[in-house]
Formats: structure tokens, C-alpha cells, sequence
């Protein structure tokens, strides 16, 4: 089975400082790999773990920095990893992104099964760049699977965690699944891994390499752009402290109607 | 032609029309008076029936028309066949905008129908205007909460999606019934590659005690560990409150996904909620700083949860919950 896992570079969103301007500084701003990307990859080598004849290839689009990601997915178990890279991509919404994605897939993995993202990246947590993948693949997509419970030559049975309950759904492949969380312990490098990520070439595509229209990438590719940006206005209140546990009480029962 | 504004009116797993479509109805209207008084219609995607069974309940959302698309390929979700359903209905339409509920089903399904509209989707909106030009004005919070951004869309239809709550439903009476106009979907050419093998329903108490809770006690990374989360659930049943967690307590495997709030997880209006260890990064407050009544337990002194808190108290939450518990307190 050929899986493509698809990851995202992302800045550290608990980290974020302010310029005077009221713009995000993001010079200094850490990059990260996207968490719910690490939630893919764990469910991605889980799979290589349990069955033979697996390969994992990472995918990125990003700028030529997202290599250390690459690297790193490979010294912990990835075979093989492409980074899609050119200033006409920057700036793509989903839309653009999902076609970007897909339309590397198609031409430079045809034969691949199941396409692995994470359910959402945390800087813009829209969770619609896999769907939106699926879509330009025209295969199905399975979203918020916590689990994989198996895998059978044409099929794969997931666990989904949904607002009302589990389902457990069988997806024929090729497929493409959205991944939540699992509870795992992350895979650690090991050293053979840290070699091998040294030896492996990061595939590296552009524009030219792609067959996409200049109009259907990057910032033109977008039917959606950003108007304006602003800092969210601060909630004007003053906090009343209680210096005992018995005014705390006392609060808590007046605001919410309590007894006692 | 009437331009029109299309919500879609999602089906819950037991055939009831999910909250979220009449806050968006709502808001809808409010849009469509500043959009030369579009219509603003309903797509109802569902078993047989459920359109005429529901024309009474639509008329609280004051839609003017349902387009609906019905029978046995419909009687549960699913991707494909609701894909393909909304995008034949919407491509003969053309509505100016399409809301949908950002609930797990309208998250899975948007996306799917904007990609192959080949239009702009902006997801989980905390703001929808209409701006001088006549184009949706979607804001939604961005890098974790930190930034706003205020998003427009150059195709049709303008897409956006709203997390239940976010809006309030009508509180005025409308008399017309909607319109009913059905649809007939072709799904010959439309494989249906994912198959439910199995269901298991959470138990009532689990599901929507953050949604519909008075209280909610919230914990994060100060309390640490499975014994500080015990403390809440103490306390939280003491006084008839619900638990929720921040997306740190959650990553540290003290609470479940379903009970985070902020911006990865639920948007919650609870008359009360008391924050217990939070420091109140803004993608948590983002989903609870709307609450009637905050109030802030924290070692912190300088945790910017208390900016936003009513009340609140410097101390350690595991010799403060216990003291709460003796108190007796009670609902």
C-alpha cells in the first residue's frame, strides 16, 4: 500500500508576539510541525508497524525551510517525502492549496491508496484542505478518524469520533482520511533513522513541474482573500479578586444560582 | 430574479433539523435586507417526507422556499451522495451565499461542495456582514485565535460556515410556510465508497453538556493530572456543572476532545463558567469569553485569564477545589 501523508509547517500559535503596529512579528516566530499532522503520521507508521509492503511518502507545500520537517518525518520512519516549493504558490487559500496538493499527488504518485492529513492545521484550523484534496483526486475522504483499525488490500475500517458517538466505516480505496487524535506515544529517531534522513533526497517540485495554469495556484489560483486584518478587541472588565475561599464561594453561588 | 441566500438545513442522525440552521436562517435575514432583499431558502437534503413533516418547525426560520432532495440514498450522511445533491441543486439555483453549520457533518460536507464549485469557503465565522459592494464580509479568528481576519470571495456562491451558537435563532413569529420545491438527484454516476458498519451512541448525559450546561468548570494545564481532573468532576457535580478542558489539558490526555473549548474545539455560553488553571490563551477564551459570568482560579497572578474574568482568585486550584467541595454548595 503507497501512502502519501501529508504535513504542514506551522508557526507556533501559543507563541505569537506583536509588533507595534498591531501585526504578527513573525521574524523569531518558531515553526513547528502542525500537532494534528503528528496525530497523521503516528496513525501512518502504526500501519507500516502492523503490515508489510507499506510505503509512506510526506508531502509538503511550503517554502524551501519546510526540508527540515521533511527530514525529520524520514528519521522516524517516512520512506520518501516531496516538497512542493515556488513563490507562485505562496499565498493560496484551501481551494488553491487542495488543487496544488492533489494535482501533485495525481502526477507524481498516480498509484497511491490512502492520503493521510490531519484534521485541521492550527494557524488557520479550517479543517478543509483534505476534503478539498479529495475532491481534486475524486476519491472519498473519511474525516475525524481517531483510529485505523484495519487494513484489508482494497479497504481500510476507521474509527471516527464524531458530536453523538463512534462509528466504525469501511472506505474502499483509494481513499483519503482526516485524522484527529490518537493516544499514542510519539516515534522516536533513531539513530539509523537520522542517517537515513541524511542520505534521503527531498524531492523537490515547482510550478513548471505541475501542469497548473498560473491562474490556478498560489494567490491568483484563490477565489478567497483577506480584506483586513485586525487584533481582537480586549474584553473590557475588571476583575473583582477574593482574597478567601468564602467570597469565592459566595460569588459562585450568586452568578450561578447555586444552593448552600 | 430574487438573489438568494442558501442555508443548509442539516439532518441529525434521528431525522431532527440541527439548531445551528435557525440560527443561521436568522442571521441570513438580517444579511439579505442589506442584499436587495434576497430570499432566504433552505436545502434540505433527507429521507422521504421529512420536508412536508417539517413544514410547520421551517417556519420558524422565516425561509421563504426548501429545496429538497429526498428518498433511501439520503436517509443517513454521506459524503458522496450529499456532495453530489447539493452541488446539482446549488448549480441550478445559484444563490449569491451558501451558510452551513460547522457541526462535524458541515465541516465534512463544505469543503467538498465549494472545491467542486470551484468557489471560496470561509470556515468557523464569528462575524458575517454584507459590505458596501454587495459581498459577504466573513470574519473569522486565525493563528490560534490571535488575529481576526475579515475574508471575501470573488466566485458564487460565497461560502461560509458557523459553529452552533454563535448566532441566535429568530425570537419573533412567522405565519407563511416556506415553499416546498423538490429535487431530483441522479446518483448513477456517484460511487458510494464509504460503508457505517457500526454506530455507538454516546450516552444523553455525554452529549451537548457543554452546549446546553448553566455552569461549566473548566480545567488546563494547572491541573496537571488526573487527580486535579477528578477534583473538578467533584466539585462539577456538587453543583450540577458540566466539565471542559483546554486544548493543553486535552494534548495532556486529561480530557477528552469532546469536552475542549476554544478554537480547535466548542464555542459555549454558559451562564457561569469557572476557568480552574486556564491561563487564557486566546484560543481558549475565544470559545467561552461570552459567558454570562466568568470567574478565574489561577496561581498565576499575571494569567491573562483574569483580564477577561468577573471574579477571581490567586491561589492553587488543588487546595482551593477541595476547600469549594466542604462548603456545600449545591444546585
Amino acid at each position: 500500500m503507497k501512502i502519501v501523508l501529508c504535513i504542514k509547517q506551522v508557526p507556533d500559535t501559543s507563541d505569537i508576539k506583536w509588533t507595534e503596529n498591531n501585526t504578527i512579528q513573525r521574524e523569531g516566530l518558531e515553526s513547528i510541525i502542525n500537532p494534528y499532522d503528528v496525530y497523521a503520521m503516528e496513525a501512518a507508521l502504526k500501519l507500516k508497524r502492523s503490515y508489510n509492503n507499506i510505503e509512506i511518502t510526506a508531502l509538503t507545500m511550503g517554502p524551501s525551510q519546510a526540508e527540515d520537517m521533511l527530514k525529520k518525518a524520514i528519521s522516524v520512519g517516512v520512506d520518501n517525502a516531496i516538497l512542493l516549493t515556488d513563490r507562485k504558490f505562496a499565498a493560496a487559500d484551501t481551494y488553491a492549496t487542495g488543487k496544488t496538493i492533489g494535482t501533485a499527488i495525481k502526477t507524481k504518485i498516480p498509484d497511491f491508496d490512502l492520503v493521510i492529513c490531519g484534521q485541521f492545521a492550527i494557524d488557520g484550523d479550517t479543517a478543509q484542505t483534505g476534503p478539498s484534496i479529495a475532491n481534486t483526486l475524486n476519491i472519498s475522504q473519511v474525516t475525524y478518524v481517531q483510529e485505523i483499525l484495519s487494513y484489508d488490500t482494497d479497504s481500510i475500517t476507521v474509527r471516527r469520533e464524531l458530536e453523538d458517538g463512534t462509528e466504525i466505516v469501511k472506505v474502499k480505496l483509494p481513499a483519503l482520511i482526516c485524522v484527529l487524535k490518537d493516544y499514542f506515544e510519539p516515534t522516536r529517531a533513531k539513530i539509523n533513522g537520522i542517517i537515513k534522513a541524511q542520505n534521503t533526497e527531498i524531492k523537490t517540485f515547482g510550478f513548471e513541474d505541475l501542469g497548473l495554469a498560473a491562474e490556478e495556484v498560489g494567490l491568483k489560483g484563490s477565489p478567497t482573500y483577506v480584506s483586513k486584518a485586525f487584533r481582537p478587541a480586549a474584553k473590557d472588565t475588571q476583575c473583582q479578586y477574593c482574597s478567601t475561599v468564602e467570597e469565592l464561594a459566595e460569588k459562585i453561588k450568586l452568578c450561578g444560582g447555586l444552593n448552600g | 430574479m430574487a438573489k438568494e441566500i442558501l442555508i443548509y438545513a442539516e439532518v441529525t442522525r434521528d431525522n431532527y433539523i440541527h439548531t445551528v440552521f435557525f440560527e443561521l436562517a436568522n442571521k441570513a435575514r438580517e444579511l439579505a435586507e442589506k442584499l436587495e432583499n434576497a430570499e432566504v431558502n433552505a436545502l434540505l437534503i433527507s429521507k422521504r417526507g421529512l420536508a412536508a413533516d417539517y413544514r410547520e418547525a421551517f417556519v420558524n426560520s422565516g425561509i421563504t422556499k426548501i429545496y429538497t432532495a429526498e428518498g433511501e440514498n439520503f436517509e443517513t450522511y454521506n459524503t458522496d451522495y450529499f456532495a453530489k445533491a447539493a452541488v446539482d441543486v446549488i448549480q441550478e439555483i445559484k444563490p449569491e451565499i451558501l451558510l452551513i453549520g460547522a457541526t462535524n457533518q458541515g465541516r465534512d460536507l463544505a469543503p467538498r461542495i465549494s472545491t467542486a464549485l470551484h468557489t471560496g469557503l470561509t470556515a468557523d465565522c464569528t462575524g458575517l456582514d454584507i459590505n458596501e459592494k454587495g459581498q459577504l464580509a466573513a470574519t473569522r479568528p486565525t493563528f490560534g485565535g490571535q488575529l481576526m481576519a475579515t475574508i471575501l470571495c470573488k466566485n458564487l456562491p460565497q461560502m461560509a460556515t458557523v459553529r452552533p451558537k454563535v448566532f441566535k435563532p429568530a425570537e419573533q413569529n412567522f405565519v407563511k410556510p416556506a415553499e416546498i420545491i423538490y429535487k431530483e438527484i441522479n446518483l448513477e454516476n456517484t460511487p458510494k465508497n464509504v460503508e457505517l458498519l457500526e454506530f455507538q451512541r454516546k450516552l444523553t448525559s455525554e452529549i451537548n453538556e457543554l452546549d446546553s450546561a448553566e455552569i461549566i468548570i473548566a480545567g488546563g494545564r494547572g491541573m496537571k493530572n488526573e487527580a486535579g481532573f477528578n477534583l473538578l468532576k467533584e466539585f462539577a457535580d456538587k453543583i450540577g456543572a458540566a466539565v471542559g478542558a483546554s486544548r493543553v489539558a486535552v494534548e495532556m490526555g486529561l480530557a477528552s476532545h469532546e469536552m475542549q473549548v476554544g478554537q480547535t474545539g466548542k464555542t459555549v455560553t454558559p451562564k457561569l463558567y469557572i476557568a480552574c488553571g486556564i491561563s487564557g490563551a486566546i484560543q481558549h477564551t475565544i470559545g467561552m469569553d461570552k459567558s454570562e459570568k466568568i470567574i478565574a482560579i489561577n496561581s498565576d497572578a499575571n494569567a491573562p485569564i483574569f483580564e477577561i474574568a468577573d471574579y477571581g482568585i490567586v491561589g492553587d486550584a488543588f487546595e482551593i477545589l477541595p476547600k469549594l467541595i466542604a462548603t456545600g454548595l449545591s444546585k
